[in-house]
């Protein structure tokens, strides 16, 4: 056995988040003959918690040095040059060491009972629990909450923030539902959903905007066959296209398992993208589409002319009624996908697919039909995704392919992952705390004060940093997510939630 | 008959790089059965460290001799990548190792993002682009005033390349460590039971991953002299579609299915068009895996019932 | 073709396996095996382990494509031996016959074997919804009749009283089985909480949520305590006795054997070296030698040369 010098760093003296001491060897198998745990002496235990915090400062110090300690800087269009930055190294590797002294004395204490993640978890118990009052309770505040919105800011051009914050957070609730369907329910780990989402809003955009298009139809249907196509008719038509793909995609690749379905459906996302960047002369390529007409009241524009939103109601024109139809808007296709949700996992199908996700060659002896039933999981999803797309065309009123990267897939599986597979309101919780989350990141501008940071900071380039980190570490806390126990859809006496260690998560 | 020639040349040494990228993909998957999706981005950091390291060595140290040089920056660009990837393994992947089949896919993908923008925020957004270190060519043939070319920097490249395979093949065929890591890939629990330390086995299976993608990294700062913190991703997938194309879980398939691929986007480039290049990349990923699951040279999979 | 095997007597036939060869690259699981199984009757198939009984119950139920050889089942009554030949020829899967319809399994995809041909089975690793509850597992089984209308019943997504009758009869039939099997109490835990003796007759119960025509089981009493297996036996028989379902079983434990069934095939390194009832097979000097008279470090030489 080769020996190289990493085998001689002592177990758990990492930067940070690994799991320390576990008197099981990280195989997973118990040690054949565990020895009884002795009362350490004080002196030993101080001792052994220092010299794990001095390596893992060291190694901290080691794996900044290259890209930390050192930086290539531009000066101007010359060669290249080297600037350091060793204090920082230091003082990173400074902050690991304390943190893990700290907690060696403290939490990570040899003897203390690790924690077993066996039978259901505070969490779920509490979900269980309050899981009646809790779908109720969740709608009665997204309704009020513009409201409380323009009540607590004090007017309704001030609460535009925060009206916006809650639709933005409100459409990811969204697409993490309708992505939950596929993966929370059927089991199929999908990392291409953003590419429904663009068919979506691609579709809506091009729909209302599009010269090309409208001729195409024009020449075929009349003149006039465009002219009155609203947000609300393209809606119904965004879905059915995004369903319409989602059923093309899906047709071939879903006899792949698991990891296989994640890549192609990944491969899919990016083709989408591609060649939306790539087909300038319908979809003008990476410079998107713009001036997409604005949402109407049914009909009713939100404008200042008399035949606008506020003259029609006898209200004063203000822009952030628009803003806040939007919010219902997003608030009542969110409810649908849920309901819909709830209802289908109470239909044949969506305990086919739930089945499905437990055990697929259980499903096929009983004469269930696996492809057809991933199929229609995969179209429910993507038709959710498409819907939400055609959402965001009309709320920001430009699209282009920027707006339908990797990332966002990314995104929206880890709100499904994060929240509990298969959990509404666990999706929904993942959603609120993720998207709001990062948007509180974003106003870190106080890092700019001169005592700090100084004003050349750029604080919105950590964002993503710490969303990426968060991502790593909630996985590591919670493998499992927030809601990680199933509510089953029928029961004779009393419904007993099922702990996560029954739940399957599917393979393919 | 010359273009395609020359675009042989160009699409092999390209091919090595992802043949390179790929291997790590592979392994990983052959032992743990995970997609690890932050190895793009090791290999984005790799090309950093070397950038680093050939500055320090030509601004501040003044070394002239570029074979020193590239030498000296392979070595130490294997030793800080293999460190990072055996932290990102320990950190983020073994703690979720046997849990949730998910879970360490999230973690890897939050691992991906997490390397991006830490190596955005440490080394800036922006380009950065190295004087040519090898600029010579020599030509290969000449008709009808079309001039084949071959750089010394792709002779170095495949060289490079071809050494360290050859090593590589030797630890893990000949070596108690690649004896490990076939005994971990058919039973972890079963390998464990008869003395194989399985986590040091996984660890060192990260290392070699990340040491030859930072081999590619030092290549590709090599050939295209310029490297952004966003560089992982694409190389990243396009290096798992020649891990699936070779037949994941097989190491020659891993260098075959590297080869393909980077003919094939040469190829298309030359004869098609070249905004669709990705396209067709990620095209070949999507028809191998509807078509050929098991890839070119890996074991078909057989469903027990 | 070999026509009808006639140990199975004056019994209508439900099953006729016919010259079945299933290889795995350069291995013959199964050889060129034949047998019929008999409308009403318990056929079980016995072997030493390896012998090819898993084999031949996943190329009945469509999960293996084999090699070689015809699967026909029988529905109302047994075809002619003419209707047989002229469905083999028509290159379809099915064709109607004078007494119902016939089935070629070889041809019929596993879910469509079990949907249309209607042939249920359980597994020799109990495969159930393990995260579900008793309850999802019997109404699951249920998806071919409450799907006829499509998946995407606009009745069922409305919620609208039609539906709402089809799904009380659903559940009625759940909770039939869930009688039949004990397990009224246990209706709302989830099935991987179950003991495994219960699990194993979970299973059957879900297969016979399907309305099966044939009903295979692999091992049903593999560790089962005798108690449990009593229980088994009696489910088992009351099968065969209210339902118009045969059982075609695999099993190792002889007492089960030769307590419920009517007829007897044994399997040996994929061969059929013996076939009548449970009496012929039991005094077989062929079966006495390879199998039942195997005696305890034999069998272990077997078994390790069969590598299981
Ligand atoms: N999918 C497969 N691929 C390759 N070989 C297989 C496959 N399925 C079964 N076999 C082989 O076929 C032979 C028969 O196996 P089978 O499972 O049918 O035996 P069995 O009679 O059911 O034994 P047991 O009593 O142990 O269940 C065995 O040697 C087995 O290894
Ligand atoms: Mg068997």
């Amino acid at each position: 056995m080769v020996h190289p010098p990493v085998a001689d760093i002592p177990p758990g003296s990492l930067p940070s988040g690994s799991v320390p001491q576990v008197d099981v060897p990280a195989n997973g198998l118990p040690a054949l003959a565990p020895l009884p745990p002795a009362v350490p002496r004080q002196g030993s235990v101080v001792g052994s918690a220092v010299t794990d915090a001095v390596v893992s400062g060291l190694l901290t110090g080691l794996l900044l040095l290259p890209l930390v300690g050192f930086r290539a800087t531009e000066s101007g269009s010359g060669p290249l040059g080297l600037t350091y930055r060793f204090g920082l190294v230091a003082v990173f590797a400074g902050i690991v060491a304390v943190l893990r002294l700290v907690l060696n004395l403290t939490v990570w204490r040899r003897g203390r009972k690790v924690k077993t993640s066996e039978g259901p978890s505070a969490f779920a118990t509490l979900a269980l629990k309050a899981a009646p009052a809790l779908r109720p309770a969740f709608f009665s505040f997204a309704i009020a909450y513009p409201f409380l919105a323009i009540l607590l800011s004090g007017g309704l051009s001030p609460s535009r923030y925060w009206v916006d914050l809650g639709i933005y957070v409100l459409t990811y609730v969204m697409l993490g539902w309708g992505l939950n369907i596929v993966v929370g329910l059927a089991g199929l780990l999908d990392l291409g959903y953003v590419a429904f989402y663009a068919v979506g809003a691609y579709t809506f955009a091009l729909l209302s905007t599009s010269v090309p298009v409208n001729d195409f139809f024009a020449g075929h249907l009349g003149e006039g066959f465009w002219t009155a196509w609203s947000f609300w008719l393209c809606l119904p038509v965004s879905g059915i296209l995004a369903a319409f793909w989602g059923v093309i995609l899906g047709f071939p690749v879903l006899r792949l398992r698991g990891d296989y379905l994640a890549i192609v459906t990944l491969a899919f996302g990016e083709i989408i993208r591609l060649v939306l960047i790539n087909w300038v002369s319908l979809t003008n390529g990476g410079a998107g589409i713009s001036s997409i007409p604005p949402i109407s009241f049914f009909g009713v524009p939100f404008n200042a002319t008399d035949e606008g939103f506020a003259a029609k109601y006898g209200l004063d024109f203000d822009s952030m009624h628009r803003i806040i139809f939007l919010y219902f808007v997003i608030l009542a296709l969110a409810a649908l996908t849920a309901l819909v949700t709830i209802r289908l996992r109470q239909m044949p199908v969506g305990r086919a697919w739930e089945a499905l996700r437990e055990d697929e060659i259980a499903c096929r002896s009983l004469g269930i039909n696996t492809t057809l039933t991933k199929l229609t999981a995969f179209a429910t999803g993507a038709m959710f995704g498409g819907f939400a797309g055609a959402f965001f065309a009309v709320r920001v009123r430009f699209v282009s392919p920027e707006s339908f990267t990797f990332m966002e897939s990314a995104v929206i599986l880890a709100i499904v992952v994060l929240g509990g597979m298969g959990s509404q309101m666990g999706v929904a919780g993942a959603a609120i705390l993720l998207i709001g989350g990062m948007e509180m990141l974003r106003n870190l501008s106080f890092l700019k004060a001169d005592f700090l940071f100084g004003p050349d900071f750029d604080p919105s380039l950590y964002r993503m940093l710490i969303f990426g980190f968060a991502m790593v570490a909630v996985m590591v806390w919670r493998p499992r997510g927030l809601v990680s126990s199933r509510l089953p859809t029928i029961f004779l006496k009393e419904r007993k939630a099922v702990s996560s260690a029954l739940v399957k998560e599917g393979h393919g | 008959m010359e273009v395609f020639l020359q675009q042989l040349i160009n699409g092999l040494t390209l091919g090595s790089i992802y043949g390179l990228i790929a291997i790590g993909y592979t392994m990983v998957f052959g032992i743990i059965g995970m997609v690890n999706f932050a190895h793009g981005d090791v290999f984005m950091v790799s090309a950093f460290i070397g950038l680093i390291c050939v500055l320090l060595l030509t601004t501040v140290l003044g070394m002239s001799s570029i074979f020193l040089i590239l030498a000296i920056t392979l070595v130490v660009a294997m030793v800080f990548t293999g460190l990072v990837s055996w932290a990102i393994e320990r950190v983020a992947y073994r703690p979720l190792r046997g849990s949730f089949r998910l879970a360490p896919m999230i973690s890897a993908i939050g691992m991906s993002i997490l390397l991006s923008n830490f190596v955005q925020v440490a080394q800036g957004p922006r380009n950065k682009p190295l004087p040519p270190m090898v600029p010579d060519v020599f030509v290969v043939m000449e008709r009808n005033g079309y001039e084949v070319t071959l750089a010394y920097k792709q002779i170095i490249i495949m060289v490079v390349t071809a050494t360290l395979l050859a090593g590589f093949w030797w630890l893990v065929q000949k070596t108690s460590l690649g004896r490990a890591q076939r005994a971990c890939e058919q039973d972890r629990k079963m390998a464990a039971l008869l003395g194989v330390n399985v986590d040091l086995t996984i660890s060192l299976t990260f290392v070699i991953g990340a040491a030859l993608a930072a081999v590619a990294g030092v290549m590709y700062l090599m050939y295209y002299g310029v490297v952004n913190f966003a560089d992982g991703f694409v190389p990243g997938v396009k290096a798992f579609t020649a891990a699936v194309l070779g037949g994941i879980g097989s190491l020659p398939g891993a260098v075959l299915g590297g080869l393909l691929i980077g003919l094939i986007e040469t190829l298309w480039s030359a004869y098609f068009s070249i905004e669709y290049k990705d396209v067709a990349a990620f095209s070949i990923l999507v028809v191998t895996l509807i078509f050929l699951p098991q890839g070119l040279l890996g074991r078909p999979e057989v469903e027990k019932v | 073709m070999a026509s009808l095997d006639p140990v199975a007597g004056a019994r209508a036939p439900i099953l006729a396996v016919d010259h079945l060869s299933m290889r795995f690259g350069g291995l013959i699981a199964v050889n060129d095996v034949s047998f019929v199984a008999a409308r009403g009757e318990v056929t079980a198939v016995i072997g030493p382990n390896g012998a090819g009984k898993t084999t031949v119950f996943n190329c009945i139920t469509g999960f293996y494509k084999p090699s070689a050889g015809r699967l026909a089942l029988f529905h109302g009554g047994a075809a002619t031996p003419d209707e047989l030949d002229a469905v083999t020829a028509s290159g379809l899967s099915w064709g109607r016959t004078g007494a119902g319809a016939l089935y070629l399994l070889e041809r019929l995809p596993d879910h469509k074997v079990a949907s249309w041909a209607r042939v249920a089975r359980t597994f020799q690793n109990i495969r159930l919804f393990s995260g579900m509850t008793v309850l999802e597992n019997l109404l699951v089984a249920q998806h071919m009749s409450l799907t006829s209308a499509g998946l995407l019943n606009p009745a069922a997504l409305l919620n609208l009283p039609s539906w709402k009758r089809q799904q009380k009869g659903a559940m009625d039939k759940a909770l039939y089985w869930l009688d039949q099997i004990g397990l009224m109490e246990r209706a709302d835990d989830p099935a991987g909480d179950l003991p495994y003796g219960d699990q194993r007759r979970l299973e059957i119960a879900r297969a016979m949520c399907t309305n099966p025509v044939l009903l295979c089981l692999d091992e049903p009493a593999a560790g089962l305590n005798p108690r449990e297996s009593a229980a088994l036996n009696e489910l088992l028989l009351s099968i065969r006795r209210d339902h118009d379902t045969s059982i075609l079983l695999i099993e190792h434990d002889m007492s089960v054997v030769m307590e419920i069934s009517d007829h007897v095939v044994v399997l040996e390194y994929g061969c059929k070296i013996a076939d009548g009832t449970p009496q012929e097979v039991r005094t077989d000097p062929k079966v006495i030698a390879s199998y039942l008279g195997v005696e305890e470090d034999e069998a272990a030489v077997v078994e390790a040369e069969v590598g299981a």
